[in-house]
Order: structure tokens, then sequence, then C-alpha cells
């Protein structure tokens, strides 16, 4: 039941923030006041979870289309539970962010943000092959005008790129869901319903592919990133890329233990190249944005690394990485997005100097950067080494490509952060930009506590993700 | 005496409501001038009301199928949920039209219209070549009029006389495809003429072919469909949504039930020749829609791409095919009435044809209409909380077990493409304004317009119903698939 809420209230929101003709600054605090509510929500979720037993709880069956075996299936497992988790705390930051610079259209905004997360929260709760499907295009909806409406300059083009690729990838697994259903007679995951068919698979792990983004299949990163508002491309690429990572880790495995083991070994040498070659292209990105969206995109290629390294570490790692490269993304494009709002731009070449004068900005910078470039101690560095142990059982070039990533991270991270912080003031820096105000950091700030209670305590995700017990449903 | 053959008046009744509805609005012109317009119309809007009534209370006494008037019609499920469909479809267009400008000739227009829901109600339970000739005739006859009813438009005239022209050869094509298959079995009735044992006879196969092009001329399926974007174009565009909804819905089903009653021991060959249809359809719709400007032929072209997918659950030859066309049928006539309706406020508001340019910035002035439209286009485009998803992924799962699974490749790459435009369509609506572009909106409040509002308002809840509550309408369509002989 809790789960539906979780999902619907959202929902209800978004509907109530688009309807009520209220004005501006309070359309968006009622926005806020939802999105926490929404992480209040989960937190009670959390409190009432047995981690202990594991397994599938919160749930709620109901039947949908009984003669076609659809059911509106949801419930929450360890993983789903911090993904979900990592979800709303995102959310609640980003929308934050938008209130604080007052996105114009205001009611519109917040309804398809509200909209947008109660589709991603469905989409990591979704127990049922068609209702995944269903969530996982109905974030396409509000994501489509989102950048189209709110986005830069060229935020048409962006748009239609995002669309043509994510579309590829969702109707190939729009096809595999209908061979699925046909072939099995039903569309549950849990009946534990296991198919050995390599194309069915294959049209999922192109739509996940496409979504998460993975090499060579990441045309559209570069400029969504680049063109949505700021708060949007730190949702994107925090949290709407996991849901790649779920469907991996909840349908890919479990449904599909043969085709997984057969694709495995291109799965993880795209996922190496996309790791490597997202880092270099991060190292090389003339501007802010693009660093992170690249990035992103490498560390996308690291968790898929994780999964597919079938061990028990790999996929810890994999949802430990995913919840802490989701708050490290969100703090990082949000920090951006201060900076371009003082600057005008993220173009490297013309910041800099900014830590003189605006300690805050300049501290805040530096502990996101610490955490991004996985220095030991902190989450990401848990993550990235459960993942390159995880890693080494499929082969240990896996483990010396993720040690790379890990050297290569630390490489454009420092770049970012020399190019806000230190050389001599860019041009486009005036004197009078200010330190981060009030507002800025209590948006910020949470996503470093949690990120540093994270770094202390990584065992907290990493360890009930799975129960032991329950791991095997989930590796081939 | 006279032998008279029993009728069963229940059974025809969703026919004779609208005949009779079309009777009254006629004689409205006997009455002051002030008030032909209001009786007409609510004439037209009680009878397609009362069509769909009975043709419901028809499918609850139809639990098996019996033949009428010495087996040339019959009264089964599968007629009576169409004709359900046809009235509903009905409401709306007379509640669409309701604002149009149009000074006079108001009683006709009501009456061609409640002639046209009579004979497609009647069409759609035809069992003989006869009955499903005069039946296409029927509505066909009314549409030409009603195409050309705008007769100051040069447009509307030119639609018409297109749709004249090639409708005439569709149906002849018709005529005389049926001629051949009475030939070669002599035969009229559906049951007849599959039991009549010539499945060798090259006419029959001609015949065939021939009544399956006639049909498809209707269905408007590439690459019969030429005629489809003039005419939706030039018509007056209520009378375009009821074109683009209720003629399919007639003759698709018409198209199932004769394939599928009359000819199955030609199955192996029409399930192909239908399936060509559906890919031609498709792949010409997709693409054709993509290079248009103006809404209304975006719409058009989008309606032959809805046939090739709607052609592929014929294609199937099975239950779970029909179900899935019958299922299809709901939200597609919803989208399709809707987003016409909202391209007639649109034209009404700023009297000229609607282009993509006119609708720059439309989603924000004109919110309620707006959202509609971008829900119809998503629907259409088969996006979740629509309808037009399950359609799909129905008429994909038909085709897959049918083993058409080429067919749902090509349905999947059409879908694709139909992005293109559909979300084309979804960027003028939000992301370009109407001040960059200096195209001349009215301005201010739109111009009230409530029958057409609800009109709207039924569609969304259609199209976003039909994805909740699946399974009633399944059940349905489910019973209709019963009675046809698979």
């Amino acid at each position: 039941m809790l789960t539906t809420t979780l999902i619907l209230f959202p929902v209800v929101a978004a509907l109530v923030v688009g309807i009520l003709p209220l004005p501006r600054e309070a359309t968006a605090g009622l926005a806020l006041l939802a999105a926490l509510l929404e992480v209040g929500l989960w937190i009670t979720a959390l409190t009432q979870f047995d981690f202990e037993t594991g397994g599938l709880q919160l749930g709620t069956t109901h039947e949908w289309v009984e003669s076609v075996g659809i059911s509106y299936s949801v419930g929450l497992y360890g993983f789903s539970l911090w993904l979900v988790g990592a979800t709303t705390v995102v959310f609640a930051a980003a929308i934050g962010y938008a209130m604080w610079v007052g996105r114009e259209r205001t009611r519109a905004y917040h309804a398809l943000m509200l909209l947008l997360l109660g589709a991603v929260v469905a989409t990591f709760a979704a127990q049922d092959l068609l209702l995944f499907y269903v969530a996982f295009e109905a974030m396409l909806i509000p994501l489509y005008v989102l950048v189209g409406v709110w986005g830069g300059e060229r935020r048409q083009a962006a748009t239609v790129t995002f669309v043509i690729y994510t579309m590829a990838g969702s109707l190939l697994m729009l096809a595999s869901v209908v061979a699925f259903g046909v072939t099995e007679g039903t569309f549950s995951l849990t009946e534990g319903i296991t198919s050995d068919n390599t194309w069915i698979f294959l049209g999922f792990a192109v739509a996940f592919a496409v979504k998460a983004p993975l090499f060579p299949l990441h045309g559209w990163l570069p400029l969504a990133y680049r063109e949505a508002p700021v708060e949007v491309a730190a949702v994107l690429s925090a949290v709407v890329s996991k849901t790649a990572i779920y469907g991996f880790v909840r349908i890919g495995l479990p449904t599909f233990p043969e085709p997984a083991d057969t694709l495995s070994g291109l799965i993880l040498v795209l996922a190496s190249a996309g790791l490597v070659y997202g880092s270099l292209l991060a190292f090389r990105a003339p501007d802010l944005r693009g660093v992170i969206a690249y990035s992103s995109m490498a560390q996308m290629g690291l968790i898929t690394i994780g999964v597919f390294a079938f061990d028990d570490l790999g996929l810890d790692g994999a949802i430990l990485q995913s919840v802490a490269h989701g708050l490290v993304s969100a703090t990082m494009f949000l920090l951006v997005g201060m900076v371009e709002r003082r600057c005008g731009t993220s173009d490297v070449d013309v910041l800099g100097g900014m830590a003189r004068g605006r300690p805050t900005l300049a501290t805040v910078v530096l502990i996101g950067g610490m955490i991004a470039l996985a220095v030991p101690g902190s989450a990401t560095f848990a993550g990235e080494f459960l993942i390159m142990a995880g890693a080494y059982e499929q082969g240990w070039g896996y483990s010396v490509v993720v040690a790379l990533g890990i050297v290569l991270a630390a490489m454009y991270t420092l770049r970012v952060i020399s190019a806000i912080l230190h050389v001599k003031p860019g041009r486009a820096v005036r004197e009078e930009a200010l330190d981060l105000r009030l507002g800025e950091l209590a948006l910020v700030l949470p996503l470093l506590l949690l990120l540093l209670g994270l770094s202390l305590w990584p065992a907290l995700v990493s360890e009930s993700a799975f129960v032991a017990s329950s791991l095997e449903d989930f590796l081939p | 005496m006279i032998d008279t053959p029993s009728v069963d008046w229940l059974a025809l009744s969703p026919t004779l409501a609208l005949l009779g509805a079309a009777g009254v609005a006629l004689l409205s012109v006997l009455l002051p001038e002030w008030m032909r317009k209001g009786v007409a119309a609510v004439a037209a809007l009680l009878g397609f009301a009362a069509s769909a009534a009975l043709a419901g209370w028809v499918f609850d006494e139809s639990s098996t199928r019996e033949l009428l008037l010495e087996g040339t019609m019959v009264q089964d499920r599968l007629a009576a949920l169409a004709q359900v469909i046809l009235g509903v479809i009905g409401v709306a267009v007379v509640l669409t039209s309701w604002s149009d400008r149009r000074r006079e000739n108001n009683a006709e227009y009501y009456a061609l219209l409640a002639t046209a829901g009579a004979g497609m109600a009647f069409f759609v339970s035809a069992e003989g070549l006869m009955t499903l000739f005069l039946g296409l005739e029927w509505f066909s006859l009314c549409l030409y009029i009603l195409v050309a009813f705008d007769s100051e438009r040069e447009t509307s005239l030119e639609a018409g006389l297109k749709y004249l022209i090639v409708g005439g050869l569709g149906s002849a094509v018709l005529l005389f495809g049926s001629a051949l298959v009475y030939g070669a079995t002599a035969e009229l009735g559906f049951g007849a003429i599959a039991a009549a044992d010539s499945s060798s006879d090259a006419f029959l196969y001609a015949g065939l072919a021939m009544i399956l092009a006639g049909l498809a001329f209707k269905v408007s399926a590439a690459p019969f469909h030429m005629w489809t974007p003039d005419v939706y174009q030039g018509s007056p565009t209520p009378v375009t949504a009821f074109m683009a909804a209720s003629t399919k819905v007639a003759a698709l089903v018409v198209t199932l039930r004769i394939l599928v009653t009359a000819f199955p021991a030609q199955a192996d060959t029409w399930t192909i020749a239908v399936a060509v249809l559906a890919a031609i359809s498709l792949a010409w719709g997709n693409l054709g829609a993509l290079a248009q400007r103006d809404v209304k032929r975006i719409l058009a072209y989008s309606s032959i791409s809805h046939a090739g997918f709607m052609l592929m659950a014929v294609a199937a030859n099975s239950e779970v095919g029909t179900e899935a066309l019958l299922y299809y049928l709901v939200p597609y006539s919803a989208m399709s009435v809707g987003a016409f309706a909202v391209v007639a406020a649109r034209e009404r508001e700023l009297q000229a044809p609607v282009s993509l340019e006119s609708l720059a910035g439309m989603g924000w002035e004109r919110p309620y209409h707006g959202i509609a439209l971008w829900i119809f286009m998503l629907g259409m485009a088969g996006f979740p909380l629509t309808g037009g998803m399950f359609g799909k992924l129905f008429v994909f799962s038909a085709a897959y077990d049918a083993g058409d699974w080429w067919l749902v490749l090509i349905g999947v790459a059409a879908t694709a493409v139909s992005l293109g435009y559909y979300l084309n369509v979804v960027r003028w609506l939000y992301m370009r304004t109407a001040s960059a572009l200096q195209v001349a909106v009215a301005g201010g409040s739109p111009p009230r317009d409530s029958a057409l509002d609800i009109a709207i308002a039924a569609a969304v809840t259609v199209t976003i119903g039909s994805f909740f509550v699946v399974q009633p309408i399944l059940d349905a369509a489910s019973d209709a698939a019963a009675a046809l002989p698979f």
C-alpha cells in the first residue's frame, strides 16, 4: 500500500499544483512541500521495511487486464528502496532549486516535475513487465516538455535527439514485452518466470543501454544534459539514468539469466569502453556541464560493470554507487547551475578564481568534488571498490579498467574544482558575484550531509540492498 | 396476401432510431427559423444516443448470433458493439458541429449525419453481399453530400467531388467483386459462400481481391488512400471527425466479418493480402504525415497509419486479433474525434485553416484545448496513460501470436516514425510562441463553445479511461469476437 502511495502522491500533487491558480511563489512552495512530504513518505517506508527478511515488501497487486495477464503490481526490494530514496531526495533538491531560480510558467513546470517524480518512483517499484514499460515511457512525457520548453537555446535539437534515441530503445522494449507476454502468457515479474530468448533480452538491453546511456548509444547525452534546465539535468543524470540499472537488476538478470550470461561479455566490453571513453571526454569537455554529463556516462558504465559482474560484491557495489552517484551528480549539477547563474556560462576557459572571497562556495564545491572523485573513505570510493572487487571474478582486465576509471575520475573532477575555484579569475567571473546564498546552501547541504553520512557508513546501503538469501534470485 | 419476412424490430432498432431522428431533423424546416437548428441538432443527438443505447440492449440480448430478414442481416454482438461505438461517435460529432458558423441548411446537415449513421449501423450487421453493398452506398451517399456541405468553400466542393469519384470507383470495384463471388458460388449470404465448396475457383479469388480493395477504399488503407488527405482537409471539420472515426469503425468491422465468415477457406491468401495492406499503410501513412503542414492533413495521414495498425489485427485472423481490433477502435475513435474537435475549435477561433504554425503557443493560451490535443497526440503515438498504448500492445500481440513478427517490427518502426509528427504538434503547441512567429491570434478569451468542450472532455475521458479500464472493454470485445467462427 505504501508503495502505491509513494507513486500516487506526487501524481495527485502534480494535478493539484497544475490546476490551483495560485501565485508563483505559492505554487512553487506547494510543489516543494509535496516533494518534502514524498521524502517523508519514503522515510516511513524505510522504517517499515524489514531488512532482515528482504524480498518484496510494502507491495500491492491488483488485476488490471486479467485475460492477458497484466496486473498492477508494485513493491520494493531493498535496492529499490534505496533507489527510491535517492529519487525523492534529489527531486526535493531539484524542485527547491527551481523554486529558488523562479522558473517561468510555474504551474506547468512544477506539475510536470512532480509527474516525473511519480513516474520514476513507479519505474523503481514496478513488478509487472507492462507496468514497468508504462512507467518507463511515462517518464518521457514530462521530460520532453521540461527540456523543450524550459531548456537552453538549442533545446529543440536536444529534445529531438533525446526523444529519438529513447523511443527507439523503448519501442524495441515494447516489442520485447509483447513477445514475452505472448510467449509466457503473463507479464508478471513476481512469478519467477524466466525466458531464454536472446532476442527478447536484447530489446530490453538496448532500451536500458540508451537510458543509461552506455557506449555507443550515448548520442543524446551531451545535448540533453547541456540544454536541459540544470535541475532537470540533475534529475536526468542522478535518478532517471538509474532506471536502466534497475531494469538490468530487476528484469535483465532474474528473467533472462541465460541471455544475460551470453551477452554479458559484450555488455561488459561496452560498459568498459564507456567508462574509459566517457572519462576521457569528460576530461576534454570545454564546459562544466559537459564534464559532468560525460562523467555521468562513465559512471553508468562503471555501475553496469558492477551489475554484470554477476556476484554479490558487484551487485552491492552497483546499488551503492547508484545511490552515491545520484546524490553526487545532483549536487554537482546544482552547483554548476549556481555558478552559471553568477557567470552566465559554464565554459571552463572563462571561469576560475571563484574561491577568493567566496568561502562557502569553495568549501561546498571542494567537498562535493572530493566525493565525486572517490577519495578513499567516501561513499563513492566504497562503491567503486566493491565493483572493482566484484568485476575481478569476470576477469582481472575489468578490474584494471575500473581502476583506470577511478584515476580518470580524479583527473576530470580536479579539473572541475580548479576550473571553478582556482587559477586566476576568469573573464566571466565578476568581482561582485556573490558567495552561495543561504537558500542555495539549504539545497546543497542536505545532499552533502547525506553523502558524508553514506561515506561514514556505506554498508547501510550495500549490506541491505540484497538479503543474502534472496541474492541468487538476481544472479543468473 | 404477400408473404412478408418476419422482422425482429429490436435488432434493427439502432438503425431505425437514427432514421427516425433524420426524419425529425428534416421536418424541422417546417418550424420557424430560430428553432430549426436546435430541433435538428437535438433530434440527431438523441437519435445517436438512442441508437447507442438500443445497440447496448441488443448486445445484451444477443448471446447467440441470429440471422434476420431471410439471412441477409445478422444480429450478433460484433454488430451491436460496433453500433454502440458508432452511436457514441455520432453524439460527439453532433456536439462538435453545434457551433459551426453555418447559417442555413442545418436541418439537412443533421438529417444527413443521422442518415449516414443509420447506414453504418445497417452496414455493420450486413450478412450478405447485397446488404453489404446497400449499406455501403447508403452511408457513402450521405457522406458525399456532407463532405461538400460548405458549398461556399471551394476546397469543400473539391473534396466532395474527389470523394464522390474515388468512392464511386471503390463501390464499383466492390460490386464487381461481389458479382464475381456470386458467379463462383451462386450464393450471396456470407455463411453460404463459405459453405459453397469452390475454393479453387479463380473467379472467387478475383472477387475476394476486389471486395477487399473496395473495402480498403473505405478503410483508407494504402494504396487505396489517395482521396483521404484531400477529403479530410476539405470537408467541414466535424464531418472529417465523423469520417475518420465512424467510417473506419464500420468498414473495419465489416472487412473483418466478411473475410472471416465468407472466406475462411481462403484465409491463407487473404491474411497475407491484409498484412501487406497493413504494412503499406503503416509505411505510407507515417512517412506521408511527416511532410504535412496542415493539421487536418497530418491527422488524415495518421488515420491511414492507424488503418494499418488495425489491419494488423485483422490479418491475425484470430479471436485475439478481433479483440485487439475492437479494443483499438475505442480509444482510436475518441482520439480522432477529439483531435478534430480541437482543430474545429481553433478553426472557428482563427477563421482560417489550421496549419502547424497556427498552433504556435496555443498550449499556453488555450490550456484546456492544448492539454486535450497533447493527450490525443500522445495517445495516437501509443504513449502510456492513454488507451492508444494498449491498442498497440494488443495489436502487436495478436500479430506476434499469428506468427507475423515481421509485421510487429514494421509496426514498431512505424510508431517510431510517427513520433516525428505527433510530437511535432506538441512542439508547436508548447515550444513555439505565437509572438515569435507573428501568427494572427484572436487573443482574449476563446469563443464559448460548451458543446464542443463537452465533446472534447468526453474524448479525453475515453482516451485516458480506456487505459485504466481495460478489462471491461476487452470482455465486451471478447463477447463480440465469439460471434465470429474462429
